[in-house]
């Protein structure tokens, strides 16, 4: 049998303890141990963006780092950023600019840009885009995101004209 | 042909929901994480699927014991192609209706050779993945290496080895075809233009690797697949294929797809192992491909050299076009839809949207040792699209004629339609010309011009040295809507004729349930868009299913920009008749006559004084819960079905027209987009926000091929860059923001009018981009002809650096 280490952190507000695998990466933990599956991997190796977790607020990639080595860290999912007013303000825009298509990379984007968001609340487009280079989308042409991203913040700043037009 | 869609008092019905900018409601599920692809799927006593993949492009097999894996942990069995094969059949993709193609049976694991790396050789399950990757790295393989065929030209000569012992040669596939007077053409044109093009091969790299869960239900002797697909009908038929089994015994599931772009629409050998493991075993079974798997067996696409040349005449005119094209297109035609549609559009468009009225054309496409080639969105449209546009700029150049006004002169024009082509290929009726004229005042043509004319006076006084700014127009016709003159007629199982159900609910909501799946592109909602309108309904009462073969009609799937146009067109239908057996409810049920009422936003309303009579829940409560209400022997009819096949061209073609606008510094070869913009013509258009970002996403992914996409392949067949680190695609700082515009031809053909929009925005992109490079190159004399256009090839072009490529 596989030797494991058992490990604790904290994934999305809750206490967690896991035996695990040296060799797991903490996407395929998250995914696989605590079914949280909206993590997705679309490379394992770090180029996608597509597992993006924030670990101690830091959005990285869950398939770049062990799970022994989210050892006593606090781990964030897009399943835990419900009540997140940036997020939520994120995923409406995404929703009204049409900023998905197929989703897979989606819940990537939306990490990165909460990040994004949090340290500069005013981006100019090019600054989005340069944000977000380091997550691939292979179904938009991109604008509809930057879109969307602008369109949150100036909603996160409480600029007029720009309430909510759909559920 | 049907009538157009309008009401009774004259009111055009696609005037409500159709052509709204309807937010997708499955959006949400995306955004919170809920998203349901086939690796996220939960299934009792799962098991894992890996393979053990050829490393050689070329072998004989030696040795492949299973033993050591068999004796890992956590392994439950282990197959090889010999092992497998007693309980599989083969597989051959051909079409039976193109004279003189040929190919290989092919085994879903090798058998005695490997003929590409990447090809599975044995497949290992296990109790995790992890567990049956170990294993599958424990099988004792040995092979002896013959030579690679990596070269199409070196793999049709004479005397190259044979591929497969089965086949005379290795050639898949040739055609030509020539006009009476296409030499006489060329032998007095004023100007002949001839470019010697190349193109790499590229993938589709759908972030969502391929994958399926495949469960035998032994009872019911019964296969269940869910899995990533745009096809789940072909599947159905694939499955039943390779298990030998009845079509009826297997039910295809569309999981959530993560994207497709024609990369999941086939049948692949690893796939059809996890199948008949999973029937042999007894449990479920999930393969999901990692990304290296992916580069190395997802289907290849738009590898070719060609030799295109035109001709003009001392007038400016186009009078013959001509294109001599090779396409290396691996080991085994990819089934069922066989690897050589490419070329077939190659040789059906070249030209074809301008007014010459000569053309010769040879195709041929060679079986070598390289990765499968198939189907990748637009499939041969940007090739033909490239190599066409690619000529028509450097005989402008040539003659000194502005682009612009040299298509102006030379398209096809906007009312000599239908028209047919010097290939064969029949248009029904296109918008070329008002398409370029919307894309020349989009894009604000006169001023980029004067831009650049700027550009070239700072040039002189010495300033932006080195930095080259060009434009690229192309005019480009697109497939859509297709009869079964691809496939169909070839023997393959891919429907042409789609079905829809319409039906009204228990609570009067009207669930309608077609044979589509969504990859993305939003056809959900077009659909509901499409059922609102033709029911009557508000489009929030109604709910769409798709993708499951046990629960939706039979459609061919969304493939080929078919999917809105097919499906939407026989759920048109469906919501009309359904609306029409409710309105007879109705008017039964309120004593009245069917004439005197009208549905319209689920409310029933009388025609004179427009005073609502009931609604559809009131009449959903009377139809199930209150059947005496009706007069007697009476019996509403609460569903309706239609089907659909598009039969009076081979497909209806959509048109448009893309302009790219660059920036080249010739100091590094760096290349950068300052703009893109689309106009397309897809007829009547569903919902404009997703068919806009559908045209943009569809353009940068033809940007990548341009500019940086390629599989690189080495001399002894090995593909060099199967990572995401060194595959380049585009990312969303290298990209501009995209304009899009559109102009409206319904197609005559069906009622909802719609034609295709899922492929116009990559057929125009490579050759835009390519012209507008060669634009800014051309004051020094230079142009690239190879694709994709990196720095090096750039430099190389000006003759900045010289050394012989590695």
């Amino acid at each position: 049998m596989e030797s494991t280490t058992d490990i604790e952190f904290e994934v999305n507000g809750k206490r967690v303890r896991l035996a695990v695998s040296p060799r797991e990466h903490l996407a395929d933990v998250l995914r696989q141990r605590c079914g949280l599956t909206g993590t997705h991997l679309g490379c394992e190796h770090g180029v996608c963006g597509a597992c993006t977790v924030r670990v101690d607020g830091a959005a990285i990639r869950g398939c770049l780092i062990l799970a022994v080595q989210a050892d006593g860290a606090q781990v964030r999912t897009i399943e835990g950023e419900g009540n997140d007013p940036v997020m939520q303000a994120l995923q409406q825009a995404f929703i009204e600019r049409n900023a998905l298509q197929c989703g897979y990379c989606t819940p990537g984007f939306l990490l990165t840009a909460a990040e994004l968001l949090e340290l500069d609340p005013d981006p100019s487009r090019e600054s989005i885009r340069e944000y977000l280079s380091g997550n691939i989308c292979r179904c938009t042409g991109y604008q509809a995101i930057v879109d969307a991203v602008e369109l949150a913040a100036r909603r996160l700043r409480g600029e007029a004209g720009t309430d909510a037009s759909v559920p | 042909m049907s009538s157009a869609p309008a009401n009774r008092d004259g009111t055009d019905l696609r005037a409500r929901a159709i052509g709204q900018s309807t937010v997708r409601a499955e959006a949400r599920r995306f955004v919170t994480g809920a998203g349901a692809y086939v690796d996220d799927l939960p299934a009792h006593r799962l098991l894992h699927a890996a393979f053990l993949r050829s490393p050689v492009a070329h072998g004989t097999i030696v040795k492949l014991d299973l033993a050591p894996a068999l004796r890992m942990e956590g392994v439950v069995a282990a197959y090889d192609g010999e092992a497998l094969a007693p309980h599989c059949q083969p597989v051959r993709g051909l079409l039976a209706h193109l004279a003189d193609m040929q190919a290989a049976l092919q085994w879903p694991l090798a058998r005695d050779r490997v003929r590409w790396v990447g090809e599975p050789v044995a497949l290992v399950i296990a109790e995790s993945r992890a567990l049956a990757e170990d294993a599958a790295q424990a099988i004792a393989f040995e092979w002896a290496e013959l030579p690679p065929l990596v070269d199409p030209r070196l793999a049709l000569e004479p005397d190259a080895p044979r591929l497969h012992a089965e086949l005379d040669s290795n050639l898949m596939f040739a055609a030509t075809v020539a006009t009476a007077n296409v030499e006489q053409a060329f032998a007095q044109a004023g100007t002949v233009v001839e470019l010697a093009m190349r193109t790499e091969r590229v993938t589709a790299m759908a972030l969502e690797p391929r994958g399926l869960l495949a469960q035998w239900d032994a009872a019911q002797h019964r296969l269940t697949v869910h899995m990533g697909t745009q096809v789940p009908w072909m599947m159905q038929a694939v499955f039943a294929g390779v298990l030998g089994i009845g079509c009826d015994q297997v039910r295809v599931v569309a999981a959530d797809t993560g994207g497709s772009f024609g990369s999941k629409i086939h049948c692949y050998g690893d796939e059809s192992a996890v199948a008949v493991a999973a029937k042999r075993l007894g449990r479920p079974v999930r393969y999901v491909a990692d990304r290296l798997e992916a580069f190395v067996s997802d289907v290849h696409a738009r590898g070719h050299e060609a030799v295109v040349r035109a001709a003009v005449d001392a007038d400016g005119r186009l009078t013959a076009f001509e294109v001599d094209d090779l396409c290396g297109a691996g080991p085994f035609s990819i089934y069922p839809r066989g690897s050589v549609n490419e070329s077939r559009h190659v040789l059906g468009l070249t030209g074809a949207c301008y007014r010459a009225t000569e053309y010769r054309a040879r195709i041929r496409v060679a079986m070598q040792t390289m990765a499968i080639y198939g189907q990748y969105r637009g499939v041969g449209h940007p090739l033909a699209c490239l190599f066409t546009e690619a000529a028509v700029d450097a005989a402008a150049r040539q003659l000194g004629i502005d682009p612009l006004a040299f298509r102006r002169r030379n398209l096809v024009p906007d009312d000599a339609y239908p028209h047919r082509a010097p290939s064969g290929a029949r248009f029904e009726r296109l918008s070329l010309c008002a398409c370029l004229d919307e894309l020349a005042r989009l894009m604000g043509y006169d001023r980029l011009r004067a831009d650049q004319r700027e550009r070239a006076a700072d040039h002189e006084r010495g300033a932006h040295q080195g930095v080259y700014r060009g434009i690229g127009l192309a005019v480009f016709v697109e497939n859509s809507n297709h009869s079964s003159a691809n496939y169909g007629r070839g023997g393959a199982p891919i429907a042409s004729r789609d079905g829809a159900m319409v039906r009204l609910t228990q609570g009067g909501g009207i669930q309608c349930a077609v044979g589509l799946t969504d990859s993305g592109q939003g056809v959900t909602t077009a659909m509901a868009q499409i059922a609102a309108d033709a029911v009557g309904a508000s489009i929030v009462d109604i709910r769409v299913f798709m993708g499951d073969t046990e629960h939706t009609p039979v459609s061919g799937g969304n493939w080929g920009s078919r999917g809105t146009g097919i499906s939407g067109e026989a759920l048109w239908q469906a919501g009309i008749a359904l609306r029409a057996q409710l309105v007879a409810a109705a008017a039964a049920l309120h004593a009245c006559s069917p004439d005197a009422l009208e549905l319209v936003d689920g409310t029933f309303l009388r025609r004179d004084d427009r005073a609502c009579v009931c609604t559809l829940q009131a009449l959903a409560d009377a139809i199930y819960f209150r059947p005496e209400r009706f007069p007697r022997g009476f019996q509403p009819e609460p569903a309706a079905q239609r089907h659909y096949a598009q039969t009076e061209y081979d497909g209806i073609y959509t048109n448009g027209a893309s302009a790219s606008w660059v920036e080249v510094d010739t100091r590094t070869g760096f290349i950068k987009v300052l703009g893109h913009w689309i106009v397309d013509d897809c007829g009547t258009v569903i919902n404009p926000l997703l068919l806009d970002e559908q045209l943009r996403g569809a353009a940068v992914q033809g940007i990548g091929q341009a500019l940086f996409e390629g599989c690189l392949y080495g001399n002894q067949g090995e593909l060099r860059n199967a990572t995401l680190a060194d595959y380049l695609v585009p990312m969303a700082a290298e990209m501009p923001d995209i304009h899009v515009g559109h102009v409206t031809t319904p197609t005559a053909t069906s009622a909802l009018g719609a034609k295709g929009g899922a492929e116009a925005g990559i057929t125009g992109a490579l050759a835009s981009v390519v012209n507008a490079i060669n634009d800014a190159l051309a004051p020094l004399g230079a142009q690239v002809l190879e694709l994709p256009v990196t720095p090096e090839r750039v430099l190389r072009a000006i003759g900045a650096i010289h050394d012989p490529a590695p």
